[in-house]
C-alpha cells in the first residue's frame, strides 16, 4: 500500500514536472494561424523580393546572420559574427570568414556545408536569372570554401561594412542539391523547389498553394530539439488590411496577421474585443514630400523634370523650400493616419539610434508659420488677391502627386490645409500604386518621372548601414530619358559636397566616424530642401494575446524567431 | 440546326484570335510593371535584369506569337499528354508561366476552379432556384403583398453592392454572434460528417452572399417576362377551352417565358467561372476571380492574358449555346 502510494505521489510529481516544461517540447502547442493580407506568390525570396515572399521563406530558409529587434547582428547559421577584431574581416577589408556552425543538418536531414553558401551566391548571380536579390551580393568577387564548415567571401574593393550578403531575410541559404539544376534561366521552371525550399529552419513546407494558402510542419531535424513549440502552420493569403486584423483582434479566428495598415481608430474599436494586442516596431521607413528641383512645365515636353530642364521656379528659392517644412505639423499628420506606428522625424535616416540625427530637430519638428510666413515674405513674396502668393509673374501653387492609399490622400487634404496658411497653394492628385512605383519608362504618372512640384511616398533602406541608401542621392543618379528613367535621385538634388561626402563614407571603415558621416550627410539634405522629411514609420501587425515570445523586428523578418513562439496555457 | 452551329463555332476562330490580340495590345499598353510592387530597396538595375528574364526586353510581336505557340500548342499537348500518358517529342515545352509565381498559368487554373465552382456555382444554382418561383408568383399575383415585398427584396439584393452585403454579413455573423468563419478554409477536404459541416459553415456566408444578388436579377427578368406572356392572346384561348389555372400558367406561359430567361442564364454561366471578385476577396475564397484581381495588381501579364482569354472563349461558347437553346425552346425560331 505504500509503495502504490509512493508509486502514486511519483507520478503526480513527474506529471507536475512535465506540464511545467511543457512548452520546451517540440509541436506541442498545435497549429499556428497567420494571415497575410497580401497572398504569398513563391518561396524563393530570389525569384520575388516582394516584402510578403521574404517574410513567407524566412520561416523555412535561413541565413547566416540576422538582425535582431535592437538593430543588433546575432550569428545564426555562423557561429559567430566575423570583425576585423576576431580576424574574421581582414585588415585591408577585401575579405571576411564566415564560420558555420557545425551540425546544422537541412530539414531533409542531409548536412549543411559550405558548399550550400557558395552555391547560393552561385544561384544568385548567374546570368540571365534575374535574381531579385543580387545587390545584397554587390562588389563580390568570390565565395570558396576554407574547409566544409568555413566560407571566404572575397570582395572587389574594400568594403567596409560587409554583411550585406548572406545577412538578413533577404538573402538566405537554399541547398546545392535541391537547386542544383535550376541556375540561371532555368530558374522558373523549376517550381517544385520554388513552391517547397528545403530549408534549416524550424519548419518545413507541407503545401503551397500560390496566392492563397502554405501549410508548414515542424522541421524535424531542427537543430534545437525542443523548438518549435508549434507542431504546424497555416498561413493564409489574401483580402484587404482592416479584415486581417479584425480576424486576430476582434473574431479571434487567427493567431497573427502581418501588418495592420489600418487607421487607429479603426483598430482601437476592434482592440476593445480584447482577443488580440498590436506589436509595433521601427524600422527605417520614411514617408517624405519630395521636392522637384527641376522644372517639370508640360510645356517644356519631353525635357520637363530633368537638368536640361533648369532648376524649379519656384522651389529654386531656399527659403520656399524651408517655408513649405516649417508650416507642416507633423503631429497631427501622425494622429490622423498613423497612430502608434509613427512618430514625427525630420530625418531621412531615423534609425539605427547611432546613425539617427537630432540636429534639425529644433527648428522643423514644430509647426511654425509666423517664421514660414516672415521667411516668404522677406524672400519677395508677396500675397495676390486670391491669398497665394506670387514673385515676378511665378505663384506658389504646387501640383502634389502620391500614390492611391486612404492614409496617404487624407495626409495631402492636411498638408494642403497647413500650406494655405502661408499663402501656398497644392493640386492634389494620386496614381494607383503599381503605376506610381512601377517605373514604366512610357508612363507619365511614376514617381521617377516627377511631372508634379511634389511628390510623398515612403521609402527605407535594408539592414542597419545607410551608405548604399545616402548615395541615391548622388548627382549621376538622377532619373532621365538617358537612363530610362532608371534613377533613385529622384528630387533631382545635385551638390558637389554631398557627393564627395559620400565617397568618403563609403572608404571609411571606423564604425563611430561613420556614422557620423551618415548623419552629416542626412542633415544636409534636410536643411537644404531636398525634401520634407514627415513621419517615422513603424511596422505594426497584430497577434493573439495566447502567442508568446514574439519579439518585433523591423531590421529583419517578423518571423526571424518564429522557433521561440509558443502559446500560454 | 447542326450546320448552323458548325459555321458559328467556324466564325469562333478569328473572332478569338482578334480578342486576344487586342486583349495582348491592351495589357502591353497599360502603365504597369511587373517588378512595380516590389521593395523601393530593389535597385533599378536589377529591375532591368528581372525585366529580362521574364522576357520583356523582346519585342510585343515576338511575345504575342510565343504565348500564340505557349497556349494553343504547348499547353494541349501537355494537357493531352497527362491524359493519356503518350509522349510527344522530348516533352520540354515552354509553357505559358505566371510572373508572379513563375509557374505554369493553367496548374494555377485548375487549382482555383473547385472553390470558384463550388462557391460561385452554387450561388448561382440557388439564386435561379429561388428566383424563378418568386418571379412566376409575382407576375401572376401582380401588386400583391407578395409581389412588392419581393420586389423590394430583388431591389436591395441588386443594388446593394457586395462588398458591403458581404461585410455586413461578417460583422454579424462571425464578429458578433460567431456562427460561421470569416475566412474560407481552401485547405478543407470533406471526407467526414464534421468536415462536411464545416465546408457548408464556410460556404454559407459567400454563397448567401451571391445568391441574393443573382437571385434579385434573375427574378426581374423572369417576373417581367412572365408579365409579358400572361396578357397574351393565347392564355385567354387556352383559359376559355377551360384548361386548369396551374396548367395554364406552368405550362403554357412559364415555358413561354422562360425562353428570354433562359438566354439570360446562359450568358450568366461564364461569369461563374471568372469568379466573383469582390465576394472572392472579402471571404477570402481564393477562386479564380481573386487570382484575376491579384494577377492585374501585381502586373502578372500572362496569367491576365491567359484568363481573360479563357474568359472571352467561355463567353463566345455560351453565346453559342444561348442561341441553340433559343432553337430548340421555340420551334418558331429556324437557323438553316
Amino acid at each position: 500500500m505504500r509503495k502504490l502510494r509512493l508509486l502514486l505521489a511519483g507520478t503526480v510529481a513527474a506529471m507536475a514536472l512535465s506540464s511545467a516544461t511543457a512548452h520546451a517540447e517540440r509541436g506541442t502547442d498545435g497549429d499556428l494561424k497567420i494571415l497575410f493580407w497580401q497572398a504569398v506568390s513563391t518561396m524563393n525570396p530570389f525569384l520575388s523580393a516582394g516584402t510578403k515572399e521574404v517574410l513567407a521563406s524566412s520561416i523555412v530558409i535561413e541565413p547566416l546572420a540576422r538582425t535582431d529587434e535592437k538593430g543588433e547582428l546575432v550569428p545564426w547559421l555562423a557561429a559567430e559574427i566575423p570583425t576585423v577584431e576576431n580576424g574574421g574581416v581582414a585588415q585591408d577589408l577585401m575579405s571576411m570568414v564566415w564560420k558555420l556552425k557545425p551540425d546544422v543538418k537541412w530539414s531533409d536531414g542531409t548536412a549543411f556545408t559550405a558548399e550550400d553558401v557558395i552555391f547560393t551566391w552561385k544561384y544568385c548571380t548567374a546570368p540571365d536569372g534575374g535574381c531579385a536579390q543580387r545587390a545584397q551580393y554587390e562588389g563580390v568577387k568570390n565565395v570558396e570554401a576554407v574547409d566544409p564548415h568555413t566560407v571566404k567571401i572575397t570582395f572587389e574593393e574594400p568594403k567596409p561594412y560587409p554583411y550585406s550578403a548572406f545577412v538578413g531575410a533577404q538573402s538566405p541559404i537554399i541547398q546545392a542539391a535541391q537547386f542544383k539544376d535550376c541556375l540561371g534561366t532555368k530558374a522558373p521552371g523549376c517550381t517544385a523547389a520554388n513552391f517547397g525550399p528545403i530549408g534549416t529552419g524550424a519548419f518545413v513546407v507541407k503545401d503551397f498553394k500560390p496566392n492563397d494558402v502554405i501549410t508548414f510542419a515542424a522541421n524535424p531535424n531542427y537543430r534545437d530539439a525542443a523548438k518549435p513549440a508549434f507542431a504546424s502552420i497555416t498561413l493564409k493569403g489574401g483580402g484587404d488590411a482592416a479584415s486581417a486584423a479584425r480576424a486576430v483582434l476582434e473574431t479571434g479566428e487567427y493567431d497573427y496577421a502581418w501588418n495592420a495598415q489600418v487607421e487607429p481608430e479603426v483598430l482601437q474599436t476592434m482592440m476593445a474585443a480584447g482577443k488580440g494586442r498590436l506589436e509595433i516596431s521601427f524600422g527605417t521607413q520614411v514617408e517624405r514630400i519630395n521636392l522637384n528641383w527641376t522644372n517639370p512645365d508640360p510645356a517644356l515636353g519631353d525635357k520637363r523634370s530633368t537638368t536640361e530642364a533648369g532648376p524649379h521656379p519656384a522651389l529654386k528659392d531656399p527659403a520656399v523650400r524651408r517655408a513649405l517644412s516649417l508650416a507642416i505639423d507633423r503631429d497631427i499628420i501622425v494622429e490622423a493616419g498613423y497612430g502608434q506606428s509613427g512618430k514625427p522625424t525630420c530625418n531621412i535616416v531615423p534609425a539605427p539610434e547611432a546613425v539617427a540625427s537630432t540636429k534639425n530637430d529644433s527648428w522643423c519638428l514644430k509647426q511654425d508659420l509666423e517664421a514660414a510666413n516672415k521667411l516668404l515674405d522677406d524672400a519677395g513674396w508677396v500675397k495676390g488677391g486670391d491669398g497665394i502668393r506670387a514673385k515676378d509673374g511665378v505663384k506658389l501653387s504646387f501640383l502634389y502627386s502620391t500614390s492611391t492609399n486612404s492614409v496617404r490622400q487624407a495626409t495631402q487634404e492636411l498638408v494642403k490645409a497647413m500650406w494655405a496658411e502661408i499663402g501656398v497653394d497644392a493640386e492634389l492628385r494620386n496614381a494607383s500604386a503599381s503605376v506610381f512605383f512601377g517605373g514604366d519608362p512610357a508612363s507619365p504618372d511614376t514617381f521617377q518621372k516627377f511631372y508634379a512640384d511634389v511628390i510623398m511616398y515612403t521609402n527605407n533602406f535594408d539592414g542597419t548601414d545607410p551608405e548604399k541608401y545616402l548615395a541615391e542621392w548622388l548627382c549621376d543618379k538622377m532619373p532621365g530619358p538617358a537612363n530610362g528613367w532608371q534613377g533613385q535621385n529622384i528630387p533631382r538634388y545635385c551638390n558637389a559636397e554631398y557627393d564627395k561626402l559620400v565617397g568618403e563614407l563609403s572608404k571609411t571603415a571606423d564604425l563611430e566616424k561613420r556614422a557620423a558621416l551618415a548623419k552629416q550627410l542626412n542633415d544636409m539634405l534636410t536643411e537644404e530642401g531636398a525634401h520634407i522629411p514627415l513621419v517615422h514609420r513603424g511596422d505594426q501587425s497584430s497577434f493573439a494575446v495566447t502567442l508568446e515570445g514574439v519579439r518585433m523586428n523591423s531590421w529583419d523578418s517578423q518571423v526571424w524567431n518564429i522557433a521561440d513562439w509558443s502559446r500560454k496555457k | 440546326m447542326f450546320t448552323y452551329t458548325l459555321r458559328r463555332l467556324f466564325f469562333a476562330i478569328p473572332t478569338l484570335l482578334i480578342i486576344s490580340f487586342v486583349i495582348f495590345a491592351l495589357l502591353d499598353l497599360a502603365p504597369n510593371d511587373p517588378t512595380g510592387d516590389l521593395p523601393l530597396t530593389i535597385p533599378p538595375e536589377v529591375r532591368e535584369q528581372i525585366r529580362a528574364s521574364l522576357g520583356l526586353d523582346q519585342p510585343f510581336l515576338i511575345r504575342y506569337m510565343k504565348w500564340l505557340q505557349q497556349f494553343f500548342i504547348n499547353e494541349p499537348l501537355n494537357i493531352l499528354e497527362s491524359l493519356t500518358g503518350w509522349q510527344f517529342g522530348d516533352g520540354e515545352r515552354m509553357r505559358v508561366l505566371s510572373w508572379a509565381t513563375r509557374s505554369p498559368v493553367v496548374d494555377l487554373i485548375v487549382q482555383r476552379l473547385p472553390q470558384t465552382l463550388w462557391v460561385v456555382g452554387l450561388a448561382y444554382l440557388f439564386g435561379i432556384m429561388i428566383a424563378i418561383p418568386i418571379g412566376v408568383i409575382s407576375a401572376y399575383k401582380q401588386y400583391s403583398i407578395f409581389d412588392q415585398i419581393g420586389t423590394f427584396v430583388s431591389m436591395v439584393g441588386y443594388s446593394v453592392p457586395t462588398f458591403f452585403t458581404g461585410v455586413l454579413l461578417i460583422v454579424i455573423f462571425s464578429s458578433y454572434l460567431q456562427w460561421f468563419p470569416s475566412v474560407y478554409d481552401t485547405n478543407l477536404r470533406v471526407t467526414d460528417f464534421d468536415s462536411f459541416v464545416a465546408q457548408i459553415r464556410q460556404m454559407a456566408l459567400p454563397v448567401f452572399v451571391l445568391a441574393l444578388y443573382n437571385a434579385s436579377q434573375i427574378a426581374r427578368f423572369v417576373r417581367a417576362s412572365m408579365l409579358d406572356n400572361l396578357h397574351q392572346d393565347y392564355v385567354r384561348t387556352a383559359r376559355a377551352k377551360g384548361v386548369k389555372e396551374k396548367a395554364v400558367l406552368l405550362v403554357h406561359v412559364l415555358r413561354n417565358s422562360l425562353i428570354p430567361v433562359v438566354t439570360v442564364i446562359a450568358l450568366g454561366v461564364p461569369t461563374v467561372f471568372s469568379g466573383a471578385i469582390i465576394t472572392e476577396q472579402v471571404f477570402r475564397v481564393n477562386g479564380l476571380g481573386q487570382l484575376l484581381i491579384t494577377a492585374v495588381q501585381g502586373a502578372d501579364m500572362p496569367l491576365v492574358q491567359t484568363l481573360t482569354f479563357i474568359f472571352a472563349v467561355l463567353i463566345v461558347l455560351f453565346n453559342l449555346i444561348a442561341d441553340v437553346l433559343y432553337g430548340i425552346l421555340d420551334p418558331r425560331i429556324r437557323y438553316d
